[in-house]
């Protein structure tokens, strides 16, 4: 009998504790896929920030660090300057990445630490219960922004892949979403290209994630793919914003 | 091995390169930033991992992300930079990771000045961070003792997989002495089994210090707790200098200042005035028992630092009620002189004998 899906070894039994409608689970998924796929895992370390997904270790079949708020990739780049041979991903959300973490991000991304970060931008903090986060889109209502992002007051949402694809260091960034099953599929691709280019000791690599947080959006789950869609994407453009030269012909490899 | 003239910054990089210190991250602040400069030249000959960071806040996470991977970490820094650090010294404490922080100690408090002070002496041994968490404190008093400490700061580190503090004032950091490179030998370390390096052939290891079940975080506290008592019963280190004789004060004082108490208590001999020095090296656990027993021989103790009073109140805490514990200090980046401390012991005597 041949075997068509099942849960990857990446990833333990444990039911998470995500809300319905999150796409938390779906790009723990292809994350522990695409590590499988590689044959990774047992020599894997995966970093979990501070926000919806700090009990990622709960999930993940392989060794884990927990990290303070923001600060995953000087973890990540510990772990790497130490022991290079390893295989480092932090697993972070908006607030974490973009807000409290911007210093580590942005000088992790200039050094080229060669490992990759999993950016999960639901546009808010889900967490700590729907506060505005530095990629809340302009006017979205959030608890801490109850009359609507004002932009005059608190600036234009945060583009991560745009800020990061300015400093000519990094080599892999690129920006997918998880609301459709064609968009799903690219975003694998993405994940495991970045992968990829990491075993390789080829560069930093970056994926962002546009996700849905329909509790803290007070939408339901399939409203919530559609404010994605016609809300996030306009501003969040889905695309490739850099690779390595010469990567592209080995990415089916 | 011979004897080389260092300057104490540059000697204590060296002794933790030998002590197997070999992955160093850091961020330059006055007066320290020759250990990063020394290490930037040395640690690729050693193949060892240098790397300077955008602040101490990832400095210390970086130390905490290679040290959960099993590495000997460790970092220096001044006292602003260790206020950074604090945060990241709780999660590591809490992670019950081993890591070696240097402090250098400068004037503050704020910015302050860049002159050597004893004004961390409270952040370094009372926590400083949040939560119920302890550092072993080493405070060497001279080039030579700091290269002394380092190889036992990072044995201790990893036994009790804790933060070890070696502070030094700037004086030790910027001072040369000659410094002889001993070797040490110390108990076989346990296997680091516990470390996050890929899970071939065993269970996931994790490093964490996030517990929401109130009775795992209250095991951990338990956990810890039982950790501090056992370094408060094995580490506790000093030296006692003029004891073995009748005195009428003791002085208490660490690093510099205990080195200016010495001449003190030479100048007051050739007066007539007989006193002693307790000198605590390790500031974590305090050596409280020992002051004790020396203090009933004293008429008063004297705490000298270069600080407004910080470990006096630990000397007063080990003497109770039983004698007059004084103060005598100087802050903002000046060592006090022997003569200040004549004066000092002088005035307590009551008018000038």
């Amino acid at each position: 009998m041949k075997t068509l899906f099942a849960r990857p070894e990446s990833l333990t039994t444990n039911p998470t504790h995500y809300c319905p409608g999150c796409t938390h689970g779906l790009i723990h998924r292809l994350v522990a896929e695409a590590i499988d796929e590689l044959g990774l895992r047992e020599r894997t370390v995966g970093i979990a920030p501070v926000g919806c997904s700090v009990l990622a270790f709960n999930y993940f079949n392989m060794d884990f660090q927990q990290a303070a708020h923001g600060r995953a990739p000087a973890l990540a780049t510990g772990i790497k300057r130490a022991r290079p041979d390893l295989v480092v991903f932090t697993y972070q959300g908006d607030g974490d990445l973009a807000s409290i973490g911007m210093a580590e991000i942005v000088h992790a991304a200039n050094r080229g630490e060669k490992f990759t970060v999993i950016f999960v931008n639901n546009a808010i903090y889900g967490m700590t219960g729907g506060q505005m986060a530095p990629t809340t889109m302009p006017g979205q209502v959030t608890t801490t922004t109850p009359r609507g992002r004002d932009v005059s007051d608190v600036g234009y949402p945060v583009r991560m892949c745009e800020l990061l694809a300015s400093l000519a260091t990094p080599g892999f960034i690129e920006r997918v979403a998880v609301h459709t099953p064609p968009h799903i599929v690219k975003a694998k691709r993405a994940i495991r290209e970045a992968f990829r280019l990491q075993v390789e000791s080829r560069c930093f690599t970056f994926v962002e994630v546009l996700s849905t947080c329909p509790t803290n959006w007070g939408l339901p789950p399939f409203e919530a793919t559609k404010w994605l869609e016609q809300t996030m994407m306009p501003y969040y453009p889905v695309q490739n914003f850099k690779k390595p030269e010469a990567a592209a012909p080995k990415a089916e490899a | 091995m011979a004897k080389v003239l260092m300057k104490g910054n540059e000697a204590i990089a060296e002794s933790a390169i030998r002590a197997g210190g070999l992955v160093y991250f850091c961020y330059p602040l006055t007066p320290q930033s020759e250990v990063a400069e020394y290490l930037a030249r040395r640690m690729p000959e050693v193949k060892g991992a240098y790397l300077q960071a955008e602040s101490e806040v990832a400095v210390i996470n970086m130390v905490y992300g290679a040290a959960g991977a099993g590495a000997r970490a460790w970092t220096t820094s001044s006292s602003p930079g260790i206020s950074l650090m604090t945060e990241g010294l709780s999660y590591i404490a809490a992670a019950e990771l081993p890591a070696v922080v240097v402090n250098i100690v400068r004037a503050g408090p704020g910015l302050g000045g860049i002159l050597p002070s004893q004004g961390d002496y409270r952040q370094a041994t009372k926590g400083g961070g949040h939560g119920d968490y302890r550092c072993l404190v080493l405070a060497p008093a001279s080039v030579q003792e700091a290269v002394d400490i380092m190889p036992l700061a990072f044995d201790r580190a990893d036994r009790y997989r804790n933060p070890v503090i070696v502070i030094g004032d700037g004086m030790i950091g910027q001072m040369m002495e000659p410094v002889e490179f001993k070797e040490w030998n110390f108990p076989p370390l346990p296997v680091k089994d516990w470390a996050t390096t890929g899970c071939r052939g065993r269970k996931p290891n994790l490093v964490n210090s996030l517990h929401l079940d109130p009775l795992v975080e209250e095991q951990l506290n338990e956990t810890l707790a039982r950790k501090y008592e056992k370094m408060c019963r094995e580490e506790v280190r000093f030296e006692e200098y003029r004891t073995d004789r009748p005195y009428r004060v003791l002085l208490t004082a660490y690093g510099t200042t205990a080195r200016v108490c010495k001449t003190a208590i030479q100048m007051l001999e050739k007066e007539g005035i007989s006193a002693a020095l307790m000198r605590p090296i390790s500031l974590y656990p305090f050596p409280s028992e020992k002051t004790r027993e020396l203090g009933r021989k004293a008429e008063f103790l004297l705490s000298v630092e270069m600080s407004m009073g910080q470990m006096v109140d630990d000397v007063r805490c080990a003497m109770g009620c039983e004698k007059p514990v004084s103060f005598f200090g100087r802050s903002g980046g000046i060592v006090p002189s022997p003569e200040e401390v004549v004066k000092a012991v002088k005035s307590h005597l009551g008018g000038g004998k």
